[in-house]
Parts: C-alpha cells; structure tokens; sequence
C-alpha cells in the first residue's frame, strides 16, 4: 500500500484500511481532494467527521484498477453527495442536502435522514435507500441501459413531480410514516417504474403515466429492493411481509415519446 | 485574431444563499451566528452582494422610523446628494438623531459609499396632513430613491434595519460589526450571484420598504410586467434588480390593502390553472378571481424568498419550488435557510427539518403580545 504522503492534522489513521477525518473547517476541493488520495492509497474505509455543507462528497474517485471503498459521514454533507459515483458506498448519519446522487455510475448511498431535492437526478447506476423521506423532484432524468438499471428506495414518501422525466430505473416509496400528498408524479415520463405503497390519487399522477397494479415479477423486484433497505436500516425493525402486503401501485410511462408529436 | 483563455474558470458557480433565524419569544441575539451561517454557504456567492436585514436592533429609538441612506459616486458627488437629501429629509421629517453608520475600517470592501442613518418621524404639510404615517413615509422614500441623484433609502422600517453592499455577506456582516454592535431577535440574511444585472450596493439584498424586507434566491422573468403594474399604483423600481418588486408587491398587498399572507402567496405564486380546476367551488373562485385582479403580480420564474417583517418572518418558493429552501425549529428558534448545513452549523440538534411545499407559504410569528411591544410600542 503507497503510504499517504501529506502531514495534516485532521487525519487519523485506525489500522491499514481505516481512516478518519476532521471536516471541520475543510473546504469542499480540499476535502475533495483529500479523499482521492486516499482512495489512491488503497484505504477501504474512510470516516468523515463533523461534515457541514461540503459538496460533492465521493466525487472524482475513478480509478483505472476500479478501487472501492466506504465513506462514512457524520454531519450534514453538502449539495451533490455522490456526484458521479463510481462504485463507491457512503453512508450518512443524518440528512442530505439536494442532489443526492447526481449522475451516479454505479455504487451506493445510504442516508440515515431524509434527503432533499433532486435526488437521484439523471443516475445512470447504483442504489440509493433514504430512510426518511425525498423532497422535491426526485428520480429527476433517470435513467438505464442495458443491465445498468438504477434504484431509489425511499422509507417514507416524496414531495411533488417524483420521476419527472423519468426515463428509466426503479423508484420505491414504501410510505411508511405518513400518506403520500405528492403533485404531478411522473411529469414527461418515458421510461423505468415507480412503485408505491399506500393510496395515490389519479389526480396526483401526470396523465402521461400509467397506473396499475404490480404483478408477480414486479414483486419480485419490490422484494429483493425491500429485503436490501430493511438491512441497511435494521433500527426500524421492519417486517418484510408487512411491507409488501400493503397496497402498491405501479407507475409506468404510457408511451416512450410522450412528446414526439409535440415537435414533429 | 482569436482570443485564448488564459487560466480556467475556478469557481463552482452556483446560486444566491438565503438564511433566515427567528426568536419566537423575541429574544434578540447578534448577527455573530447569522454571519457564520452564511459564511458557510459562501460558494453559493461571487463575492457581488451580500446582506442582512435585522430586526429589533434599534429599541432606544423604535418608535421612530429609522432610515438608513447611501450616498454614491465620488467623494463631491457624495457630499452633494447627502446635502440634497438631508434638505429634503430635514423639510419633511422631525429627524431626532442622525450619524454615520458604524463600519470597520480593518475589513476591505470595494467602493463603499457613504453611509448615514437618520431616526425621524413624520412632519406633515399641506395636503399631506391627512396621509397615514406608513403611507406618508412611503411617498417621500419613493421621491428621494428616484427624484434625488446618488442618494438612496434602504431602509425605512421602525426597530430595524437593512445593512448591505458589494463584497462577501460574511464580509458585509464584519463591515457593520453586525456580530458586536446589534441584537435583534430576526434577521434574514442574503449571499449574492448576480446573473443579468450589474452588482452595486443599491443592488444587493435585502430590498426594503418599511419594515418589510425581501432576500430572494431566483429570477423573477415577469419582472416587467410586475414593474409596470407597481409604477401604475405609485412605485418607483430605481435599484435595477428584480427583487424590488417582491417587496413594494408586499408593501401593496399587505399594507395597503390589508391581505393576509396566505393570500398574498396565492397572488404571487398562484397555483396552476390544472390545479385550480380541482378544487371546490368556493376556492376555485376565490383562485379564479385572485388570478384575475391580480394576474399582473404573479411572479414567474423560479424563485426563493424570505420575506420579513416586525414579528414576523416568511418563506416561500415559487409554486413548482425552482429553487431550494428549508425550515428548521429548534426550541423557540425557527430558521429558514437554502442549505440545511449552515443551520446545522450554527444549531446542530433541531427539532424538525423540511421542505415547504412550492406557493405555499411557511410563516413564523412572534406571539401577539410580543409583536406589539417590540414593533409597535405605545
């Protein structure tokens, strides 16, 4: 393992694989830059303390041999977390900011709190399991291709135009703590699933979107997603069953060019 | 011959920052947090505006209007509009104290211009005696911002007071000492990214009449029609920043014609026609007619506004929420802020966190007891 060639102050260091910063006072590039090199020196986990509004969080760690490792942070991380993510897992203590996820590649977000706007805008890969709820414009511009299908499992509910533009992946609202009041769900949607669970008026869904009702292999699905959030967040003492006996609802788009007349 | 780019753009561009912090028991605390809070959304800025509005600041004189002045251009230019306008303040205003605003020399800024404070109240004359006092003051503010060169009225409200310029909010907040010399028990605060207008201190946030003031994070795009119906009714928009006409649409609105909140939100940010459609009968024509009367103040374009007053402090977003904003309580403090972090900084442990939801106005109120001895006293 190269050895961590900077004396700075802020950095302890565990064992071989662990390391933990003070964030306090960091600007976002020098916190940014910071844990590039210590994905290049080939640390697994790094924690980050006392985060407060630094951006960007996980972003710029590509590497060519594919290196992995598991950001933790304590704090509040700033705009962006997760931009760009190349197969890298974060972990938050606590709320996210807008833009969770932004352009993600492949990896995974776990955020102990809610999570604001934008979350998940224009992923292409990867996962990202919120506990509480989204605000708004989540699954903004998502998108797959090929086996890359991105997924959004939110514990609680999301704010309105939830998949606007919705292009591909899969969104799950399992509606645990409270009713969904959302607005204009799936707004310009040409592609992908939202799953939801617990009563969504037609009213609420844009009528570019097709409402039904889950079948056997979209439960599938919902299992396997449901059975990955409920061990990420084991402090809910979720039942599986339960959640999936609730009443759900399958949002899909109705045609893959809802605009296709409207420039012709 | 072609022009080559020296040295790449550094900067994370990013947007204007706006933080708001409310005591709902009115206890006044400094600006010292408010400064930190905002310093820690300094990137969301250029270092082209930045500004505070501060409430319950001046109580030795809250029973006086308390107006604060900038006098612009060169030194000549500066002395020669403090001259016309104190000619004009001291003809139309009993002044009972007036000095330079206190600044700190340690801390640079870019072309400050003089500034003067002036606590007075109306003296009337003419076929003026029959005005309302706010109504009064309002016509001369409007008469010195557009009639009087290089001189500007900022602030104009009773206890409170608007401090601003060109350079960094933290940077502006040091300037007026905001973290040693005030306590006010609400302050809004505004960080700026000017996109289509040119940064001046007239320019910068807060923009105030009275003691209401408005910090905004967007762009208004219908902001002329809103000029031309507010010039229609007695305005006069001379800061060239869009901003201003959410504040005089307030003044309007609530001052002169009375309208509670929730409906002032329903004018500038009204649902849209879908979503009227569903309602019951009773507000869909309450919509309906608001949309008619009032289709010239509906304010398009994305948008974030912390709208304050004396006791009282409100947020709100453009109905489709363009632009971001989140409330936060803790204890008796409410906050309202474009990033959740600066509130965590200066109060780790809340209460609750949300997002309002887009057109739907969050407001915060000092108890009615409260608001009467702190912003309108006997």
């Amino acid at each position: 393992m190269d050895e961590l060639q900077m004396e700075i102050p802020c950095i302890r260091t565990f064992n071989e694989s662990m390391i933990e910063i003070d964030a306090s006072h960091m600007e976002t590039r020098e916190l940014n830059n910071l844990l590039r090199e210590i994905m290049l020196c080939g640390y697994e986990k790094v924690v980050l303390r006392n985060v407060c509004g630094q951006r960007y969080i996980g972003t710029r760690l590509y590497s060519p041999q594919r290196r992995v490792m598991t950001i933790e942070i304590y704090g509040t991380p700033g705009n962006d977390l997760g931009a760009f993510l190349f197969g890298h897992r974060i972990l938050v203590h606590g709320n996210a900011q807008d833009g969770v996820g932004n352009t993600m590649e492949s990896g995974e977000i776990v955020i102990n709190g809610r999570a604001g706007d934008v979350t998940g805008m224009s992923m292409r890969g990867g996962r990202i399991f919120v506990k509480g709820d989204v605000s708004y414009r989540a699954a903004l511009h998502m998108k797959e291709h090929g086996l890359k299908k991105p997924v959004i499992v939110v514990g609680g509910t999301s704010q309105d135009f939830l998949g606007e533009y919705m292009a591909g992946g899969i969104v799950i609202l399992l509606g645990l703590y409270r009713a969904h009041t959302a607005r204009f769900i799936g707004s310009g949607m040409h592609g992908g699933a939202i799953y939801i669970r617990g009563e969504v008026g037609e009213e609420q869904v844009d009528s570019s979107v097709l409402i039904s009702r889950p079948d056997e292999s979209d439960m599938e699905i919902l299992g396997d997603c449901i059975s990955d959030f409920i061990e990420r967040f084991p402090d809910l003492s979720l039942d599986m069953d339960y959640v999936l006996e609730g009443d759900w609802t399958k949002l899909s788009p109705r045609s893959s060019r809802p605009y296709g007349k409207l420039y012709a | 011959m072609s022009v080559r780019r020296q040295k790449l753009y550094s900067k994370e561009i990013c947007a204007c920052s706006i933080f708001g912090a409310m005591s709902r028991t009115g206890e006044r605390f400094t600006g010292e947090r408010v400064i930190r809070a905002m310093a820690n959304m300094h990137h969301r800025g250029n270092g082209l505006g930045g500004g505070f509005a501060a409430y319950g600041i001046y109580p030795e004189f809250r029973e006086y209007y308390a107006f604060h002045l900038m006098f612009t251009g060169d030194a000549r230019a500066q002395r020669e509009a403090k001259r016309a306008a104190e000619e004009f303040l001291f003809r139309n205003f009993d002044v009972v104290h007036d000095e330079e605003i206190p600044h700190s020399d340690d801390v640079y800024v870019r072309d400050p211009p003089l500034l003067w404070r002036y606590f007075l109240s109306p003296s009337k004359h003419g076929e003026d005696i029959h005005l309302p006092d706010d109504e009064y003051v309002v016509r001369k503010v409007v008469h010195v911002n557009s009639a009087i060169d290089n001189a500007y009225i900022f602030s104009s409200g009773k206890n409170m007071g608007c401090f601003k310029g060109v350079g960094y909010p933290e940077e502006i907040g040091r300037y007026f000492m905001l973290d040693r010399l005030y306590r006010g028990y609400l302050w809004t605060a505004h960080g700026r990214f000017p996109t289509n207008s040119q940064a001046w201190w007239g320019g910068a946030h807060p923009f105030g009449l009275l003691d209401t003031t408005v910090v905004h994070n967007g762009e208004i795009s219908s902001y002329g029609t809103n000029r031309w119906y507010l010039e229609m009714l007695g305005y006069k928009c001379t800061l060239h920043t869009d901003t201003e006409v959410v504040a005089y649409a307030v003044d309007l609105l609530m001052r002169r014609q009375d309208l509670p909140m929730e409906v002032v939100a329903k004018i500038l940010a009204p649902p849209t026609w879908e979503t009227i459609d569903r309602m019951d009968v009773r507000e869909r024509e309450l919509l309906t007619t608001l949309r008619r009367i009032y289709g010239p103040l509906l304010m398009n374009g994305p948008f974030a506004v912390i709208i304050a007053q004396s006791g009282r402090m409100i947020g709100l977003t453009d109905r489709i929420r363009l632009r971001p904003l989140t409330v936060a309580t803790r204890g008796e403090m409410f906050y309202i802020s474009s990033e959740e972090a600066s509130v965590r900084l200066i109060s780790p442990s809340l209460d609750s966190v949300w997002s309002p939801r887009g057109g739907e106005p969050v407001i915060c109120e000092l108890d009615g007891r409260l608001k009467h001895e702190i912003a309108a006293p006997a």
